[in-house]
C-alpha cells in the first residue's frame, strides 16, 4: 500500500488540466513507463475559465487550448470515454470495449453540469443550455446574438459571469437567484449584497428569492418564455442554466469506490474505498476527487478551482512515483471570477466561516476586503480590486496545520 | 536565472505572488513588480509561480 513500486504502465483518465498537469509532472520526475491519457471529450487539454468570460464575448473565440510540453511522450484516446473501473485486475473499459490494463490510475474525469431544474423535466430542446465544456461555449456563443433575451438561472460564478457575457454582448439579462443575494453562501450577505449592486448597476435584471418553475416551448420547439415562483411569466429566447456542478464519477459504478461528491482520498490523493483503505494504484485530482482540506480539520468540501486541479494533478503523480514519500497535499485553496470588469479573488475557503469581517467595501472605487473566520480562527478571505491584500492572508491559512 | 513576465499577458491574478512572494509582489493598485534576476536558491518557487500562473505569462530561464 505504501510501496513505491515504480509503475511501468499509467492510465490517466481525463484529458484536462489535471490530467495534463499529471502527465507532465510524472515524466518531470522520471517516469519512462508508458503513459496513456484517455478523454471523454474530443479536444485536447482546454483550459475552462475562459469559456465562461473572453470565450463568450471576444470578437474570435479565445483559444484555450493548454500547451502540451515537448517529451511527454503520451499516447491519447480522446474522444472515448471511461466506463469502467476494476481496481483488482487493474484494467479500465473504455466504452468502445477497448480494455487499458494499469499499474497505476490517475483519475482526473472532472464535472458535469448539473441540469434538469423543473421536477427533473427535460426543459425546452433548443434554447437552454449548460456551460462546462468547450462545444457547450460554442454552442451557447452562437446564441447569444444582440437583441435576444437571455435568463440565466443561478447567480453563483458561472452564472454572474455568463450574465455579464450577455450584458456586454448587448441582450437583456434576467439572472435568477433563489438566495436572498447572489453568492450568499460562498461569500456572506454583505459582500454578495456587493455583486447583486453591480449585475444592477450593468442594467441585468436580477429576481432575488426565487426560482423558475416552467419553461415554455413554443410549436416550433424553441424556448419562449418561463414561469417564475410567483407566477410572473418572462419572455425569454435562451435560458442557461448555471446550478453548479457534480463529480463526473459515474463511470466508476461497480469499482467499490463510492464516489458521493467526488473520488475520496486520503491526504496524498490516494483513493479510498469506503473502509478506509487505499485502492491500490489508483490516485485522484481536481474536480473528481474530494480531498482533506488541512484548513477544514481534514474534511474534504467538492471545491471545483482551477488552481486545485492543476497542484493535485500534479500532487498525484507524484504519489504514483513515490508512494508514501510523497508530501501531503497541503496547499491553500484560491479561486477567482470575473465580471462586469471586476474581479473577485479568494484564498482559503470562505464559504465554511461562520463571521465574516468586511474590512473595505468601497462602491466607487469597486474594491472590497473581507476575511473569514470560523470559531475565532482566520479560514478564508476575498478581495475585488485588491489582490494585492490576499497574500498576507494566504501566508496566514497555509501556515495553519489542523489540531 | 532570469525571470521575464509579458505584462500584456498578465491579467494580476495574484498566483505568483501567493509561489514566490520573494519574487513577485503588488502595488497597492494590483500592479505586479517582480525581481528580474533573482538569486538561484529560488528557482524551484519562481518555476512554481510559473506553473502557477493561469495565463501563462511568466518565463523562467535558467542562467546561462
Amino acid at each position: 500500500m505504501s510501496a513505491a513500486v515504480s509503475p511501468r504502465q499509467v492510465v490517466i483518465v481525463g484529458a484536462s488540466l489535471a490530467g495534463l498537469r499529471a502527465a507532465t509532472a510524472l515524466r518531470e520526475a522520471g517516469f519512462t513507463g508508458r503513459l496513456t491519457i484517455v478523454g471523454a471529450e474530443r479536444h485536447a487539454p482546454y483550459d475552462r475559465p475562459p469559456l465562461s468570460k473572453q470565450f463568450l464575448t471576444a470578437d474570435v473565440p479565445a483559444d484555450t487550448a493548454l500547451p502540451v510540453p515537448d517529451g511527454l511522450r503520451a499516447r491519447w484516446l480522446l474522444g472515448r470515454a471511461a466506463v469502467r473501473l476494476d481496481p483488482y485486475r487493474r484494467v479500465i473499459t473504455l466504452a468502445d470495449g477497448m480494455r487499458l490494463p494499469y499499474c497505476g490510475l490517475v483519475i482526473a474525469t472532472g464535472a458535469a453540469a448539473r441540469s434538469g431544474v423543473v421536477d427533473g423535466e427535460p426543459g425546452p430542446e433548443q434554447g437552454v443550455f449548460t456551460l462546462r465544456g468547450r462545444d457547450d461555449a460554442a454552442a451557447l456563443r452562437a446564441a447569444l446574438t444582440p437583441g435576444r433575451r437571455l435568463l440565466v438561472l443561478g447567480a453563483g460564478f458561472l452564472g454572474g459571469e455568463v450574465a455579464a457575457a450577455g450584458r456586454a454582448l448587448g441582450l437583456d439579462v434576467t439572472l435568477v437567484e433563489s438566495g436572498a443575494v447572489p453568492l450568499e453562501r460562498a461569500v456572506g450577505a454583505e459582500v454578495g449584497a456587493f455583486v447583486g449592486t453591480l449585475h444592477r448597476e450593468k442594467g441585468i435584471d436580477l429576481r432575488t428569492g426565487t426560482t423558475v418553475t416552467e419553461f415554455g416551448t413554443g410549436p416550433d420547439g424553441r424556448l419562449k418564455g418561463v414561469r417564475l415562483a410567483d407566477d410572473q411569466l418572462l419572455a425569454v429566447d435562451v435560458a442557461v442554466l448555471a446550478l453548479g456542478a457534480a463529480p463526473a464519477t459515474g463511470w466508476l459504478a461497480g469499482s467499490g469506490i463510492e464516489a458521493v461528491g467526488g473520488v475520496p482520498t486520503d491526504s496524498r490523493l490516494r483513493a479510498l474505498f469506503p473502509d478506509g483503505t487505499t485502492v491500490p494504484g489508483v490516485v485522484a485530482a481536481g474536480d473528481a476527487a474530494r480531498v482533506p482540506q488541512p484548513l477544514a480539520d481534514g474534511a474534504a468540501p467538492a471545491l471545483g478551482h482551477w488552481a486545485g486541479a492543476a497542484e493535485q494533478g500534479a500532487a498525484a503523480a507524484r504519489t504514483l512515483l513515490l508512494g508514501d514519500a510523497a508530501p501531503a497535499f497541503a496547499e491553500v485553496p484560491s479561486f477567482w471570477s470575473d465580471f462586469h470588469g471586476v474581479r473577485l479573488r479568494s484564498v482559503g475557503l470562505p464559504g465554511l466561516a461562520d463571521t465574516v469581517k468586511v474590512h473595505e467595501c468601497d462602491r466607487g472605487a469597486r474594491r472590497v476586503e473581507a476575511s473569514y473566520h470560523l470559531d475565532g480562527r482566520l479560514i478564508g478571505a476575498l478581495t475585488i480590486g485588491r489582490t494585492s491584500r490576499l497574500a498576507a492572508y494566504r501566508r496566514t491559512l497555509a501556515e495553519y496545520t489542523p489540531r | 536565472m532570469q525571470i521575464t513576465v509579458d505584462l500584456n499577458t498578465c491579467e494580476s491574478h495574484g498566483s505568483c505572488v501567493f509561489a514566490a512572494p520573494e519574487v513577485f509582489s503588488f502595488d497597492d493598485d494590483d500592479h505586479l513588480q517582480y525581481e528580474a534576476e533573482p538569486d538561484d536558491g529560488l528557482r524551484a518557487v519562481a518555476e512554481k509561480a510559473a506553473a502557477s500562473c493561469p495565463v501563462r505569462a511568466i518565463t523562467v530561464v535558467p542562467a546561462s
